[in-house]
């Protein structure tokens, strides 16, 4: 890696503050508020230009609402995203909308996220024609030149999605991402829905592409030895708030949260000889609708003190490049 | 080989379609014994949820065909079975749980409700005694509250409780064998180690079978005593859990080891096998792998291998690198 690259990494593309999204529940004939659900409740990190940035959590956990909040598909209650030096939290929906064009999202499924009535050439040309870049021959050439890039042939181009299998759909919708040419790609579960042999050639894919084209992603996953290997910084997320942050050798190599903890050791090893101290955690996850007081964590923690039952954990740093909210460091 | 509890010999099951035939099980064997986990991995349409979906007979024929082969269940034939003692044999010798909690559980019953009537169905039981027996079964797969939750509906609980509550109406009746498909794969890692744990554990107590199918090599390595690799219909390999992972021999097996990320340690790439699963069917000739293969020879194209073993005779695996590798030493 050359030198002007390491420097660019250290600048920050994406910048996270407090970002709250709460959605109301309604209740009665009147349907009126009577409680919130807390989504995610105070979320921040910063995402470096050239990295990709994991977020790992279980169902519920809020990682594709924030995932969505970033781009503002879903809007924050509170809080600040700022993105490439420039606020969004406060954005018209007019300047939101020439800035969508660097930031970009990946869904999980790709038999949902691609309209079945549209070829593959109208899929691919439409962000060019909403954004008015080009004339009709140069987007078609756009178009032709980025499906190649995805390792699709331009002979597909007049196919419709139902013609292509689920790995061949997951390309296809990262070519429709890569068309505005972004600089930030929000991927959430990008390769849950793919079958081992198909996920690794994804993930290859969105590497090699990292490297041609400089983006950086934010990389939004269950599995978390797939964002061991894709990622370089992780976020561990439980009910609303990140747990945990850091470096992923130093994370995964000590993690020092209970929950990261416990979830590391939950992972199946495909190495049948090894013998693994597994923490089996109790219970299940509360519901972020009515989320215990103090540390979220505390009704299944198996070290939790009466402080934890009291009073929330803020994240704090215990070694370079790695925080945890958790009252044990503190 | 007295204690084999299910043995499925040459089974080929069709699906009859208006654009031909397509054979998603084409010619398996598999062998459980008693008391032990089978692993069935494969990815997509190989073929290895139809399997266990043609050992309970659960296809609707058409379009499902039965076009061959034997399936024997304590050495009874179970294809040419009647339907009546199918129905004996379902939830009461051969239990199966789903990938999909909330769709196997009627939405409109209670747990308890659903627990005794697969009960009252199999044994002589009043509903007093049948219902103490669904407390009892609740608790045993990990439940607390077994008596309130006993009256309560599916959509009150979690996705690890109804998987729960599936285990437990499955093992209610003390099968011989419970045929598992992805029963873990819709829920959260650390849920999916509780159930994984509970399995083990219940296989350990009341000396269940397993029939394991899953995608995951890591589910496989967890709990599994052997495991079975499918591979576009076909058996591809097969041997101990321990023997597969330090020595695939197919190429198949080598490459999907080869691709999942691994936790303890750093790859800067990961390999991945070219091209695409194919469509069942598609490939008629030859060994199924074959175009997706690093190895291919000329023989791999118009010849299918055997399912063979080596030095190793409980290991057999199909592929044309192995037998002329044997021939040549």
């Amino acid at each position: 890696m050359s030198a002007s690259i390491l420097q660019d990494k250290q600048e920050t593309l994406l910048e996270v503050e407090e970002l709250c999204t709460y959605f109301p529940i309604r209740s009665g004939v009147m349907q009126r508020e009577s409680g919130q659900v807390k989504a995610v409740d105070g979320v921040s990190f910063q995402v470096r230009r050239g990295e990709s940035f994991g977020i790992v959590g279980e169902s519920g956990c809020g990682k594709s609402t924030t995932g969505r909040s970033l781009l503002r598909l879903i809007e924050p209650t509170a809080g600040k995203v700022r993105f490439d030096g420039k606020d969004i939290t406060g954005m018209e929906s007019g300047s939101l909308r020439t800035l969508r064009r660097d930031m970009q999202m990946i869904f999980q499924d790709p038999f949902a996220s691609l309209n079945p009535r549209h070829r593959i050439s109208k899929i691919l040309e439409e962000p060019l024609i909403v954004h008015g870049i080009g004339k009709a021959a140069q987007r078609r050439e756009r178009v032709a030149k980025v499906l190649e890039t995805v390792g699709l042939s331009a002979w597909q181009l007049e196919r419709y999605p139902h013609q292509f299998s689920g790995g061949q759909r997951q390309r296809i919708a990262i070519a429709r991402a890569l068309m505005l040419e972004p600089k930030l790609i929000v991927a959430d579960e990008p390769v849950s829905a793919l079958d081992v042999s198909i996920q690794s050639q994804i993930l290859n894919l969105m590497q090699d592409l990292r490297e041609q084209m400089g983006l950086t992603y934010v990389f939004i996953a269950h599995d978390l030895s797939v964002v061991k290997h894709f990622c370089e910084r992780v976020a561990v997320m439980y009910l609303g708030r990140i747990v945990e942050l850091g470096d992923k050798r130093s994370l995964y190599g000590q993690p020092k949260h209970p929950y990261t903890q416990a979830l590391l050791s939950s992972v199946p090893s495909p190495n049948p000889g090894a013998v693994s101290e597994r923490i089996i955690l109790q219970g299940e996850v509360p519901s972020p609708a009515n989320a215990p007081a103090g540390c979220v964590f505390h009704t299944r923690c198996p070290q939790a003190m009466d402080i934890c039952r009291q009073e929330r954990p803020v994240l704090k740093s215990v070694s370079q490049g790695h925080q945890t909210a958790c009252h044990l460091y503190s | 080989m007295g204690s084999n509890l299910l043995e499925i010999h040459n089974l080929h099951t069709h699906f009859v379609t208006e654009r031909g035939v397509i054979p998603a099980v084409d010619g398996v064997d598999l062998i459980i014994r008693k008391g032990e986990i089978v692993g069935v991995v494969g990815e997509s349409g190989c073929g290895k949820s139809v399997t266990s979906l043609s050992v309970m007979r659960l296809l609707p024929q058409p379009p499902g065909k039965y076009a061959g082969g034997e399936i024997r269940f304590k050495g009874e034939e179970l294809i040419k079975a009647r339907e009546k003692r199918m129905k004996q044999i379902r939830g009461n010798e051969i239990s199966m749980i789903f990938q999909e909690p909330m769709t196997s559980l009627n939405p409109l019953l209670t747990i308890g409700e659903q627990i005794i009537e697969t009960l009252r169905v199999h044994m002589p039981i009043g509903k007093k005694d049948a219902t103490n027996r669904a407390i009892e079964m609740l608790k045993k797969v990990g439940i607390a509250r077994a008596e309130s939750i006993v009256r309560s509906y599916p959509h009150q609980l979690s996705g690890g409780m109804r998987q729960r509550v599936m285990i437990a109406i499955a093992l209610c009746c003390e099968p011989e064998l419970l045929i598992a498909d992805e029963p873990t794969t819709a829920l959260d890692v650390t849920i999916q180690a509780q159930i994984l744990d509970l399995m083990k554990k219940l296989n350990r107590d009341m000396g269940t079978a397993i029939m394991m199918i899953t995608h995951d090599l890591g589910v496989v390595a967890e709990i599994c005593e052997r495991v079975v690799v499918m591979y576009a219909g076909k058996v591809v390999e097969e041997g101990a859990v321990r023997d597969i992972f330090a020595n695939p021999r197919h190429p198949y097996t080598q490459g999907l080891i080869r691709s999942i990320p691994k936790m303890d340690e750093e790859q800067s790439r990961l390999y991945s096998i070219p091209g695409q699963v194919p469509k069942p069917g598609s490939i008629t000739e030859g060994c199924r792998f074959a175009p997706r293969c690093e190895h291919v020879m000329d023989i791999c194209k118009s010849k299918l291998p055997e399912l063979i073993s080596g030095a190793n005779p409980a290991h057999r695996s199909r592929c044309w690198l192995n037998t002329t590798q044997e021939v040549a030493n």
